[in-house]
């Protein structure tokens, strides 16, 4: 029976009032998350001076990264971290898909992969902004969300291949035109930039300080979220878990209160160093 | 020992008879004394007496004005004056930059003339620390470069710190720069007359002269070439090198010179010249181990808003500058729009469920 299952999750008083607590992430997945911000903040940190050396402050935040001997050494090794990390991720898509035959990872309701639906939520959801429309129903992913993660992948392999051919020039000019080597620096620079101003600037605001979730999404960091947040953002998935009869097996337990102040103190550091290179990046590009 | 009217008139004998005039009679020089008691106003000793050739110099020289520039004010007290060779000489090598320091330093009389302050950035150069530090004799000080008596101004092309001259003047000590620097680009302009091409000080600078190996020179290089090169200047800015450079750390990315040459520059068509295409390789490989023959098609002075010449690059750069416009374009008025709506939302909410309470 259900609710013998949450009793033993949950306390009485919150199952009294409806506060039940359902997983959106596994272990795996935030981790990745938390590798993937760690050393993009790192990447940033230490790619914008070089990008922007002319600025007045690319020298101090050069010298405060740990010196300009330091700086080529912590982007190339956060570089690395990175490369690892999203062939970790590869390799799972793949063996959830091709090895473990799951569905849904390549299409359907719960892939990555845009589908007809989001075309049409995109133009319901400004319909709604503007007030002239219903608020669209969400699936497991919303198509603001299917975009950062492929900016994400496709970032990664355009900042990656871009930054390992400048790394390994000699090796990659065998194969690359001349020009190419003058242009995987322009590629670098301005994928860089757009990255540090899409995550500093929209991926906070339409993930973490949107009203809905502000000042900051746990579920990234926690994996579960309340049944009331699931209800609002995501109500296509809660429909189709009921409907399903598949709700009681995404039920979790509510996050411990020390996790939650860690991983507020570590969001709110992300989004912090984020914001003040964000400011950075502006000062430099206008000023 | 003082007379009527104040003046010191006493002279050290002991010094004075170890000095370079001490065999002379005090009359030699004070040849209008010869009686006691002395005439009220004895002339001025005339040094030109027996020193005519360096009195001839000195008049055609920047400091002709006998008054305001005595012999005593660069050899010292007239009664204890000693061969340049003797460390007890005011104008012994390792002495002079003090010597012409007093009129042409921070607080010197150079200064009321609208002259620079000199001495300091002389102390702190590379011939300042082999003069002070090491005492290298034959490092080189003020008079090495102006002369003694004959110092002339800049301005006379007779001048050996004249544009065309200096060239001849540095290179009295560094013959091979000299040579390598007369076969350069620059060189040759400025023997054809070309005088806005550089002399050595031009990028050295007269005084403050660097190592040019330490990393304070090797960052202010940079501008000094670009500042005639400026179209060069602006690509360079744009490569990686200068990212780099600019950081400060990494002394040893790529500056104009360590491509270019640093006194034989030469255009790319001479075969000689370390950016001539044969030779590109082995100077890209200085820093670039495994460089090879597609590696040098790099150019590092690409102009990515040049179309006509980079065209590849022009078109990389337009898509990535578009990309980036349009999807912050989008997003911008997307999240502003999605934030007004949802706070409006919330309100509304808010506000119903308090009816409601209510």
């Amino acid at each position: 029976m259900p609710d013998s299952v949450q009793t033993t999750r949950t306390s009485a008083p919150e199952q009294a009032t409806g506060n039940r607590h359902f997983a959106r992430f596994t272990a795996a997945q935030r981790t990745m998350h938390a590798v993937l911000f760690s050393t993009f903040l790192g990447l940033a940190a230490t790619g914008l001076p070089l990008r922007f050396s002319e600025s007045i402050w690319a020298r101090g935040l050069a010298k405060f990264v740990g010196g300009f001997g330091a700086i080529l050494f912590f982007h190339k090794f956060c570089a690395i971290a990175l490369t690892i990390a999203f062939l970790v991720h590869l390799k799972d898509i793949f063996q959830r898909a091709l090895v473990k035959h799951e569905k849904g990872v390549f299409w359907g309701v719960t892939s990555m992969v845009a589908n007809w639906k989001d075309v049409k939520d995109i133009f319901a959801h400004m319909r709604w902004f503007i007030g002239l429309g219903q608020r669209p129903k969400f699936d497991r992913y919303a198509y603001w969300e299917k975009f950062d993660y492929w900016a994400v992948f496709w970032g990664m392999i355009v900042i990656g291949f871009s930054g390992y051919a400048m790394w390994f020039a000699p090796f990659f000019a065998h194969f690359l035109p001349g020009w190419a080597l003058n242009a995987v620096l322009v590629i670098h620079s301005e994928e860089g930039l757009l990255a540090i101003l899409f995550i500093f600037s929209i991926h906070f605001v339409n993930t973490h300080l949107r009203p809905d979730s502000f000042p900051m999404d746990m579920v990234i960091f926690t994996g579960v979220e309340s049944e009331e947040e699931f209800k609002h953002k995501r109500p296509l998935e809660y429909q189709r878990m009921v409907a399903e009869g598949k709700l009681d097996s995404r039920l979790a337990e509510k996050p411990q209160k020390w996790f939650v102040n860690f991983s507020r103190i570590v969001g709110f550091l992300a989004i912090s160093v984020g914001i003040i290179l964000l400011i950075l990046t502006l000062t430099a590009y206008f000023g | 020992m003082k007379d009527d009217s104040g003046h010191n008139i006493g002279v050290d004998g002991q010094k004075f008879s170890a000095s370079i005039h001490g065999s002379l009679k005090c009359n030699d020089c004070h040849a209008d004394v010869k009686d006691y008691p002395h005439p009220d106003h004895p002339a001025p000793v005339q040094c030109a007496t027996c020193h005519s050739e360096e009195q001839d110099k000195l008049k055609g020289s920047v400091h002709a004005d006998g008054k305001e520039h005595p012999c005593t004010s660069c050899h010292g007290d007239a009664h204890a004056i000693f061969p340049k060779a003797d460390p007890r000489s005011a104008v012994y090598p390792l002495n002079v930059p003090a010597t012409c320091g007093k009129c042409h330093g921070d607080s010197g009389e150079g200064r009321k003339h609208g002259l620079p302050s000199v001495l300091p950035n002389y102390m702190d150069s590379i011939h300042g620390f082999a003069l002070s530090k090491e005492g290298l004799l034959v490092a080189a000080n003020c008079q090495s470069c102006h002369g003694s008596h004959g110092i002339l101004s800049h301005t006379n092309p007779a001048s050996p710190t004249f544009k065309a001259n200096i060239p001849k003047a540095c290179g009295s000590c560094h013959a091979k720069i000299d040579m390598d620097y007369e076969d350069g680009a620059h060189g040759k302009a400025i023997a054809a007359g070309k005088m806005k091409a550089p002399v050595c000080t031009d990028c050295h600078t007269a005084h403050a002269i660097l190592q040019p190996t330490e990393s304070a020179f090797r960052m202010q290089s940079t501008p000094i070439c670009g500042s005639c090169h400026k179209d060069k200047l602006s690509t360079y800015r744009d490569t990686f090198h200068s990212q780099l450079g600019s950081l400060g750390g990494y002394v040893e990315t790529a500056r104009c010179w360590d491509c270019h040459g640093a006194h034989k520059i030469l255009p790319a068509s001479d075969p000689s010249s370390p950016i001539a295409p044969a030779n590109l390789v082995v100077t890209c490989g200085r820093c670039h181990a495994g460089a090879n023959a597609s590696f040098v098609h790099y150019q590092p002075h690409a102009n990515a808003h040049d179309r006509k010449l980079n065209p590849a690059l022009y078109f990389v750069r337009l898509f990535m500058n578009l990309l980036l416009a349009s999807v912050l374009t989008f997003f911008v008025i997307h999240t502003i729009l999605w934030l007004v709506r949802a706070r409006y939302d919330q309100i509304k909410k808010k506000s119903a469920e308090g009816d409601h309470h209510a």
